[in-house]
């Protein structure tokens, strides 16, 4: 089978983020990584061709010429080839998902895996544009994935607001991967080494048909207003006095 | 002005109190726009009551989408069922909440209608351009004032940015919404629930909820002293992502920037560190007090209140004074 999973290069979540004085983004200091969601989203490709299957894993993304780092260590953690679709503008989930749909119908794969969210814009919209655009079920926010043993179908736990929540898809289908679906591995060096002799194909976004309208614009950003650090309770009764207090139990 | 629609998914009772922020916001936004609106409810048999305790909210009609194949309503379904009522209705746009349910189905709504969407909205507001819209971005590091470029769009929102709506005089005319006239997709079978225990109250509408980390040890320790502080104060109950990971606590707890965000009138952190991404989802609470043996934890750089010490020693005591 072949499964696609898509990467996208995000600024190192712990990192504080700041503005510059234009009130952009300030990506001076920024060290880049693959989004955490699109990793355990890899993770699982390469965990579900290590139980046993003949899988070929497909590693995507849309983004500069920058991007290869992280699909350099895409294909490390096990990825056999990868795909960079050559595009200079803002990533916006509507032209991103019609670029990631064109892919597909040139793969043709069984199940797209991705992650759920990416940890800068937090949008949480490509993986079930993607799922609409082609017609596919979806599964967003996977706890856990098997595969039904015809290989036709996965069955998928969800992370839903009221516990866990269980579906069958029909393959080909999208599934977008949750904190819990794994733990990814470290790469090791040799991993490394080896992987630079797997393919990485350039593509220009232009192959593709012309650009999908952004249908949004950011105007500004800001901080939002800083909390202040309180004070310091010394004693539980005074610790009780504050609780009485804020929960309006005088 | 023109028409727009509301959807909210529903079991009859429980997720009720979720709806009325999502009205609320609606509301301000009709108010800016001139536009009518309707609500969209989708679920199982037997949610009418439901719809009638909707009806005081300014909907001009609400759509009781009501059947057996939406008890547990998959996106594939909720979308096929809420672009048609779109199309009755003639809305331009769309708005519901980001709920596990909103973002599951929105944005494949906004994707099938080639619509913009804004999620995780926060506030909106009127300016000579036209209507803008605040969102969260960077575990809410950033805050970004977005619009759109045309006059119609998907919006999702946060329900803890926004109260009860205002009640209105005129009463929502409640229509059935035929879903046999819908050709529902069939490639997702819907398997079972493992729901989490529904004793204490939903943890995005509590007005206290008492949060915890990986200090508190193991799943026993958790409830005792995090479930009987919460049962103390009628709060509901937390978690961090550490606590979840490592099965002290279920997953429908976890508070932060991919788990639940909740806004409480206070919040107890206790034994949490206060990462960037758990204060993403509990930094706009009203008090916040932290309890925390390291005195340098991050966590007290944003707590009203703090306490440095052992929690194992202190919330035993809270709850026995309490």
């Amino acid at each position: 089978m072949k499964i696609l999973v898509s990467i996208k290069r995000v600024p190192d979540p712990y990192a504080k983020v700041r503005l510059d004085a234009n009130g952009n983004i300030d990506e001076s200091d920024f060290s880049w990584v693959i989004n955490p969601f699109d990793e355990i989203a890899l993770e699982e490709a390469v965990r579900i061709r290590e139980s046993g299957l003949t899988v070929e894993i497909v590693a995507v993304s849309i983004g500069t010429s920058e991007w290869d780092t992280q699909l350099k260590t895409a294909l490390a953690m096990g990825a056999d080839r990868a795909i960079l679709v050559l595009d200079d503008e803002p990533a916006d989930p509507g032209s991103v998902s019609h670029l990631l749909a064109a892919v597909a119908r040139r793969e043709q794969p069984d199940l797209i895996l991705m992650g759920k969210q990416a940890t800068d814009d937090d949008f949480n919209q490509t993986v079930q544009r993607l799922a609409a655009i082609l017609d596919y079920p979806q599964a967003t926010f996977a706890s856990a994935i098997q595969l039904t043993p015809d290989g036709r179908h996965a069955r998928v736990t969800r992370e839903v607001d009221a516990g866990r929540e269980t579906l069958e898809v029909a393959l080909p289908a999208v599934i977008s991967a949750d904190l819990r679906l794994n733990e990814p591995r470290y790469v090791a060096l040799p991993a490394i080494i080896k992987a630079r002799s797997k393919p990485l194909e350039q593509i220009p976004a232009s192959e593709f048909g012309t650009r999908r309208p952004v249908g949004s614009q950011t105007i500004k950003m800001e901080m939002p207003p800083r909390r202040s650090a309180g004070r310091k309770v010394q004693s539980i009764d005074e610790l009780v006095t504050i609780i009485r207090t804020a929960t309006g139990r005088n | 002005m023109g028409n727009l629609l509301v959807l909210a998914e529903t079991d009859g009772s429980r997720s009720l109190a979720g709806i009325l922020p999502l009205l609320d916001f609606t509301q301000k936004l009709a108010e800016e726009t001139g536009d009518t609106f309707d609500l969209l409810l989708i679920g199982g048999t037997g949610i009418e009551g439901a719809a009638a305790a909707l009806q005081g909210y300014g909907a001009r009609h609400i759509l009781l989408a009501a059947s057996a194949e939406l008890l547990h309503p998959t996106a594939d379904k909720a979308a096929a069922v809420c672009e048609a009522a779109m199309e009755q209705t003639d809305s331009r746009s769309l708005i519901g909440l980001a709920s596990s349910f909103g973002r599951d189905v929105l944005p494949r709504i906004a994707a099938h209608l080639d619509l913009p969407m804004i999620s995780d909205v926060v506030q909106v507001e009127k300016t000579a351009n036209g209507l803008q819209f605040q969102r969260p971005m960077y575990a809410g590091n950033i805050l970004a004032t977005v619009r759109m470029t045309g006059d119609a769009g998907v919006l999702s929102v946060r329900g803890t940015a926004f109260g009860v709506p205002q009640s209105t005089e005129t009463v929502s005319e409640i229509r059935p919404f035929d879903v046999g006239n819908v050709t529902l997709p069939q490639g997702t079978t819907w398997v079972s629930l493992e729901e989490g225990d529904q004793k204490r109250p939903d943890l995005t509408a509590a007005t206290v909820v008492v949060s915890g980390g990986r200090p508190l040890r193991d799943a026993e320790t958790f409830e005792r002293l995090l479930g009987g502080l919460a049962d103390k104060l009628g709060g509901a109950v937390g978690a961090t992502r550490a606590a979840v990971d490592s099965e002290i606590a279920p997953n429908e707890l976890q508070v932060g920037q991919t788990g639940k965000t909740v806004a409480p009138q206070l919040y107890i952190a206790a034994g949490v560190s206060g990462s960037i991404q758990h204060l993403a989802g509990m930094k706009d609470s009203k008090v916040i007090i932290a309890i925390n043996s390291d005195a340098d934890a991050p966590i007290f750089e944003v707590a009203d209140y703090g306490m440095v010490g052992d929690l194992h020693e202190i919330l035993p005591q809270l709850i026995d004074k309490l």
